[in-house]
């Protein structure tokens, strides 16, 4: 035995060590990290730290280059696994709910507010033209999307698209998955298009307030308002405010990458894009209670006063979710 | 520390990774034809479970004669796409090993830029980015538009060009997801642990002298290392041939060219080992330590 060589000793003498944690990285890896036992996921740190140690005695004495690679590879997935999972899927998302995604929105009061002044720029901009020159209205509202709410209709057309159920052909599932989809589609864009320098996505908001803007006005002018705000704000109140947190995140990326301050471009942009993802996360998750009370709540609620309590109640909410403190987290 | 750096010039793909306990763990990028590859494998899995919900569903309204599988149908390719699209991709990278099937596939995963924890904000930041990388392009490539609008979808497509190359044109093969994530993504290779070269081929018919043996270095060594596991007689037959001129080996009449080389790698390695442990790293055979 002492006339082999050391580095092979060495490598007989741990072998054991590796291939156990290999085994167990392997099986933690095909099925989930729970199927182990208690036992064996205790034993993985230490097994990891023994590897890792066996990796550096064997750089610096053996020359066996597949042992060497294979150390590293086998030492790297160790590492990702034990440095990677260190909470499980339940406790993240307990925590996201109840200390990320608030603070996070929290901390971007700034840019929110800013897409705010954004939405009701573009709002008002939209509404005093279309009131002064009514053939503006389909720069701001694509005919498609118009669903004859427009400027030629009469007062009682106007009347019925908002009292009316939106498409009889369409069921109300098939609508509530679409004005879901097509919205959180739209706000992933407005957050993703950010990295541009924040102009795309500041774009994007002012036009989101254009098109409401010209809607309110056609409304307006045929003494609507009051049920038109009704009929926007059931759902509007949710998803206006996801649509600015989304613009709200782009706004942030976009900032930090063009005025990083003291930070480098990439970490700026790192740390705000880590914020804005998860704000994203949250603004979908709005947009779902969004896309449930249009699709639904909208069509089977037809009183005014109803459609705006459902509206204050949900700003009530969000509002006293996001904005009251609470106690610095543990 | 001459290893280190002789690593580093001659794999541009490796980046140094320390881990709190110390150990530079040297991590490989995935290149970006790896990339490009896992990409296309996920989307068509992406393709094909939609198609496959939908013969589902069609096969069990058709079994049950029941109606209103359209409005099923239509519900699930509306929030079924949507769901895949967006999450598809962030929920397999939160799983332990980081990497979506076309990933896993592919040997590759998504580790956290600064070695810290993967955490679920940094997939869904990198994720979200593929609206800007990947669909916007998609869709500027199925609008139609004539004159103007034609211009403006041509300046889209050329604007998106930007961001779907990025990644080959900075050095750690980054996309913007990963660039805002702090994200990249790294080699992750499943090695087995193979027989070591040295074992049960020390030869006491072989006895090599001091100035033979200090003929090579490591670099030859390890080429011998991998001859050896290929076990291609050729190669052997000419390798052993060119060492026997260079240390002036006199070959006895019934010498088999795998024994000598056997024989001979694990003397050269014992040497050079015994070197190393006094702090002496011969390179190569132009190294004269």
């Amino acid at each position: 035995m002492d006339q082999s060589l050391r580095s092979l000793r060495f490598r007989l003498e741990r072998e054991a060590t590796w291939e156990r944690l290999e085994a167990l990285l392997t099986q933690a890896e095909r099925r989930s990290p729970q199927s182990l036992s208690d036992e064996d996921m205790l034993a993985i740190p230490a097994l990891y730290r023994a590897t890792l140690s066996s990796l550096s005695v064997a750089r610096a004495t053996s020359l066996d280059q597949a042992l060497v690679d294979y150390l590293e590879a086998l030492s790297a997935r160790a590492y990702f696994f034990v440095y990677g999972a260190r909470t499980t899927l339940a406790e993240r998302i307990f925590d996201f709910f109840l200390n990320t995604w608030p603070s996070t929105v929290r901390g971007m009061w700034r840019e929110t507010l800013a897409a705010a002044l954004m939405t009701v720029a573009g709002l008002a901009a939209a509404y005093f033209l279309v009131r002064s020159d009514p053939s503006f209205y389909f720069s701001f509202v694509p005919e498609s999307l118009a669903g004859g709410r427009d400027p030629t209709a009469s007062t009682e057309q106007l009347r019925s698209t908002l009292y009316g159920a939106t498409n009889s052909r369409v069921p109300l599932s098939v609508f509530a998955a679409f004005l879901f989809t097509h919205n959180a589609q739209i706000s992933l864009f407005a957050f993703a298009l950010g990295i541009a320098f924040c102009l795309p996505s500041v774009l994007l908001i002012a036009y989101n307030g254009c098109s409401l803007g010209a809607m309110f006005a056609v409304f307006d002018s045929h003494g609507l308002a009051l049920p038109f705000g009704g009929w926007i704000l059931v759902h509007g109140v949710t998803e206006l405010f996801a649509i600015m947190l989304a613009g709200a995140a782009g706004i942030r990326i976009g900032w930090a990458v063009a005025f990083p301050g003291a930070l480098s471009r990439l970490q700026a942009a790192e740390r705000a894009g880590r914020e804005g993802g998860v704000a994203m996360l949250g603004v979908v998750i709005m947009l779902f209670v969004a896309g449930m009370l249009e699709g639904f709540a909208r069509q089977l609620v037809v009183q005014d006063g109803a459609r705006y309590a459902i509206a204050a109640a949900s700003a009530l909410i969000w509002f006293s979710y996001f904005y009251i403190p609470r106690g610095r987290r543990a | 520390m001459s290893t280190m750096t002789t690593a580093t010039v001659i794999d541009p793909r490796i980046r140094s990774l320390v881990t709190p306990e110390g150990v530079d763990l040297r991590v490989r990028l995935a290149t970006a034809s790896e990339r490009a590859g896992a990409l296309l494998i996920d989307l068509a899995i992406l393709v094909a479970t939609l198609i496959a919900l939908t013969f589902v569903v069609i096969g069990a309204f058709s079994a049950a004669r029941a109606s209103g599988g359209s409005e099923v149908i239509a519900v699930i390719w509306l929030l079924g796409a949507f769901l895949l699209r967006n999450f598809y991709f962030t929920a397999f990278e939160c799983s332990a090993r980081g990497a979506t099937p076309g990933k896993r596939f592919m040997g590759i995963r998504v580790a956290a830029r600064n070695g810290g924890a993967l955490s679920a904000d940094r997939i869904i930041a990198r994720n979200a980015m593929r609206e800007l990388e990947l669909y916007l392009p998609i869709g500027f490539l199925f609008t139609g538009a004539q004159d103007v609008g034609a211009l403006i979808v041509l300046c889209g497509i050329v604007w998106c060009a930007v961001f779907v190359f990025f990644p080959l044109f900075n050095r750690d093969r980054l996309r913007l997801g990963d660039i805002v994530a702090g994200t990249w993504v790294l080699k992750a290779p499943k090695r087995t642990l193979l027989p070591d070269m040295a074992q049960h081929s020390e030869n006491a018919a072989f006895k090599f002298t001091e100035t033979q043996l200090d003929k090579y270095g490591v670099k030859e060594l390890q080429v011998l290392e991998g001859v050896l596991r290929d076990h291609d007689a050729e190669a052997m037959r000419l390798v052993a041939e060119r060492i026997r001129v260079k240390i002036d080996w006199r070959r006895p009449s019934r010498e088999l060219d795998s024994d000598f080389l056997r024989a001979y790698y694990a003397a050269l390695r014992r040497r050079l080992e015994q070197k190393l442990l006094f702090g002496v790293r011969k390179r190569d055979k132009h190294d004269n330590v």
